[in-house]
């Protein structure tokens, strides 16, 4: 196996997070396009401990870390698109125009 | 090492067969006009991460995503998706119009990652030794030399949850108070 096999499948994983994020109307499709960056750089991160083979699994490590940080933005994400649904009665991010000049 | 070697190590059809799941269903997250069925398609990504990861001999991180993203951060995903609209069918309008520039942005945001790591690794292989990251080298990482991290990172779920429940939770009208209070 080549550690490159790896970094391009997180690269392309990478470059539809971004064209999610970019593309989609819906605030929860857009955090479901962060998840999936954020899974990619699990992946690179798990890809480069594996070869670099640190004595801690500091790659490993690091990687729980990516998995705890992105659940607790989900649950906030979720909480602030519930609100803004609740109030605006949409959850599309072109119609939240409140504090657009 | 060559193409041929490369196609003749049976551990890479088991890796292509993954990437191709893991990247259909990444790019159908993203082009999915059903809210429900983009939120599915990423539980097949993460399933086909956490296999990558077993590949890579990383078992804990493995089960951990299996957990954490496909147990409770998907199903997190499908309740938000439910409680902000109300038919299950089609959706129209889920994407913006303008979705050239989006494209020729997210590739070329590809296009330079993948020169960067080709131009920066080459052919460097992944030793397959066969073993498995024991958790107890992971848990004596994390309460030994990363302790502090870690318990920053308790502390910002404890805010988050908090915080989850401060934000969503909906404020009584002043007759509902009176109501709570005189039960």
């Amino acid at each position: 196996m080549l550690l490159n096999q790896f970094l391009i499948l997180a690269a392309a994983l990478f470059a539809f997070g971004v064209y999610g994020l970019l593309v989609r109307r819906n605030i929860v499709l857009i955090l479901l396009s962060v998840e999936l960056m954020l899974n990619a750089v699990n992946i690179n991160l798990v890809a480069f401990e594996s070869v670099l083979a640190t004595s801690q699994a500091v790659g490993q490590v690091f990687a729980i870390f990516v998995i705890t940080v992105a659940a607790a933005e989900v649950g906030i994400g979720l909480a602030i698109v519930l609100l803004i649904f609740r109030n605006r009665k949409s959850a599309n991010v072109d119609e939240l125009s409140l504090m657009r000049w | 090492m060559s193409l041929v070697d490369w196609v003749s190590e049976p551990v890479n059809w088991v890796f292509s067969a993954i990437a191709l799941a893991v990247l259909f269903s990444g790019f159908r997250v993203v082009t999915s006009q059903n809210l429900v069925h983009a939120a599915l398609f990423l539980v097949g990504t993460l399933g086909g991460t956490a296999a990558l990861f077993l590949m890579l001999s990383a078992e804990f991180v493995a089960w951990v995503l299996v957990l954490v993203y496909i147990g409770a951060v998907v199903v997190l995903f499908l309740f938000g998706i439910m409680i902000t609209r109300a038919p299950t069918g089609l959706d129209v309008g889920l994407d913006a119009d303008e979705r050239l520039v989006p494209a020729i942005l997210s590739a070329a945001v590809f296009v330079m990652l993948a020169w960067a790591s080709v131009d920066a690794f080459g052919l460097r292989e992944i030793a397959t030794t066969g073993t498995a990251t024991s958790t107890e080298v992971i848990g004596e990482s994390l309460l030994g030399r990363f302790v502090v991290p870690f318990e920053v990172v308790s502390f910002v779920l404890l805010a988050a949850l908090i915080g989850g429940i401060t934000i969503a939770r909906r404020d009584l009208t002043p007759v509902e108070e009176q109501e709570r209070l005189s039960v």
